[in-house]
């Protein structure tokens, strides 16, 4: 597989024939941003679908020069966090705030690999579980920086071009993001074994430190 | 604000572990709209049970084949890309389908027609004119696109359809009135279509068979193809046949402005 700068070289010089690439390089990607910001897998499969479809029509029209310059994980990315925000907005106008737990609740079944022993697997499955519903309750702002910064992995200049927002901003965001998690975490794993969180946080999650 | 910088190394490896695989249907779904790959679906028609191919460009293909897995065969050996099989074309396709079938010449079907000739597809839209019941000679087809001597590659054109019955093909006959070949199964899948359309292929065939090319009303002298609707109003009394438009426009007749009969070579 060649690098995304590569992708982009060749995808300017055959557009049809490079996009197969791009979507196996990036529909996991897509489809896991759409999923932690939206909640819903349904939803999350639409809105990776239609970015990689509205990312094609788009490169459709431009010039391949234009087209070789992209950076393509950004790029890719802030499509599908624009698609995901219609999307949102459209839900909220249709489901009112009492059912969104059940929304919540649909999108939480990561796979989780490694040679842990089944303890351990229910355990990092319930981290996970905390942890994508902590995202949900983030502001719109701070998750979709959380995100592109840590769940997919973007650099802070990356996500701040895919989110439009100066780096400054993004670092804000993600540290501010970053400790509501944490809070969030440890109030909803606070378990008798839990012992001085302030110099071990993690050990108040057991769950949380099996996956170190 | 003040930005103490805040290292949490499990919660950022946990945020990474949020990571998730797409189902392959995303990345397909997108292949699909963006018409790099296909789907298909069973339908029901005259002559069974066929296969329709389709993209976010329109319909691609339709076809027979003994089973699901021979129609993926023959597709990515001919059009040369990847397809999957769906539960059932989509509802709208469906229903425009559906439609077409029956003989509803105003529904819309997008179709794909990439990597085939202008002439093949100006040869393809002039079938889509042809209405149901009815049939025109391969002569027609050439002098109505403006290539009146390219009668032989209309008919080639017509025999590489890749939507047959979608584009009705097999409403164009020979010149010489035989019911000629098709795609779908030879002249006997064809008789089934036509006459499953409302043709009476036996009277056709048993008319050409005759030598009649035209048939005309001596009420109105106006001259028609055989099939036209028009000149199947015409009363027996009052009807009357040539062998060729020159004889019927030596005894006065013009061409019917529906149907527009053409001379036909010989």
């Amino acid at each position: 597989m060649d690098t995304d700068a590569g992708l982009a070289r060749r995808l300017a010089r055959d557009l049809e024939a490079g996009f197969p690439d791009l979507v196996d390089g990036h529909r996991d990607r897509l489809y896991t941003i759409a999923l932690r910001l939206l909640g819903d897998r349904r939803d999350a499969e639409e809105v990776a679908q239609d970015a990689l479809v509205r990312a094609f029509r788009a490169m459709q029209g431009y010039r391949p020069d234009r087209i070789a310059e992209l950076r393509l994980r950004p790029w890719l990315a802030s499509i599908t966090v624009n698609l995901a925000r219609n999307r949102r907005r459209r839900a909220d106008d249709r489901r009112p705030p009492s059912q969104l737990e059940p929304m919540l609740d649909a999108g939480f079944d990561v796979a989780v690999e490694g040679s842990s022993g089944p303890e351990q697997r229910a355990d990092r499955r319930e981290t996970q579980r905390e942890l994508a519903t902590a995202l949900l309750r983030l502001t719109p702002t701070v998750r979709a920086a959380i995100v592109l910064r840590h769940v997919d992995g973007l650099s802070v200049a990356e996500t701040a071009e895919a989110l439009g927002r100066p780096e400054g901003t993004i670092k804000a965001q993600v540290h501010r993001g970053l400790r509501e998690l944490r809070g969030a975490l440890d109030a909803a794993g606070a378990r008798p074994t839990a012992t001085s969180p302030t110099k071990h946080p993690a050990r108040l999650l057991p769950a949380l430190e099996a996956i170190r | 604000m003040t930005t103490v910088p805040f290292a949490d190394p499990a919660l950022e490896d946990a945020l990474r572990e949020l990571r998730a695989q797409a189902p392959a249907s995303v990345g397909f779904g997108a292949l699909v709209a963006t018409g790099l790959a296909d789907r298909y679906a069973p339908i029901e028609t005259s002559l069974g049970r066929a296969f329709v191919a389709w993209n976010g460009r329109g319909v691609s293909w339709v076809g027979q084949a003994p089973d699901a897995a021979t129609f993926e065969s023959r597709f990515r050996a001919s059009v040369g890309r990847e397809i999957a099989a769906a539960d059932a074309l989509p509802e709208r396709l469906a229903s425009a389908v559906a439609r077409r079938l029956g003989g509803d010449r105003r529904v819309r079907i997008p179709l794909d027609l990439r990597g085939h000739t202008p002439f093949e597809v100006s040869v393809w839209m002039k079938a889509l004119e042809i209405p149901r019941g009815e049939v025109r000679p391969y002569g027609w087809i050439a002098a109505e696109i403006g290539k009146p001597k390219a009668v032989r590659a209309v008919g080639t054109a017509l025999a590489h359809n890749p939507v047959p019955l979608v584009v009705p093909c097999h409403r164009v006959v020979r010149s010489d009135g035989l019911i000629g070949q098709y795609s779908m199964g030879g002249p006997d899948a064809k008789r089934r279509v036509l006459g499953a359309e409302g043709l009476d292929t036996a009277w056709l065939e048993a008319e050409a068979a005759r030598g009649i090319r035209f048939t005309g009303s001596d009420t109105t002298h106006i001259v028609c193809n055989p099939t036209c609707r028009d000149a199947r109003r015409v009363t027996p009394r009052h009807r009357v046949t040539f062998p060729s438009l020159a004889a019927a426009a030596s005894a006065g007749y013009r061409p019917c402005k529906h149907c527009r009969p053409v001379s036909l070579a010989a």
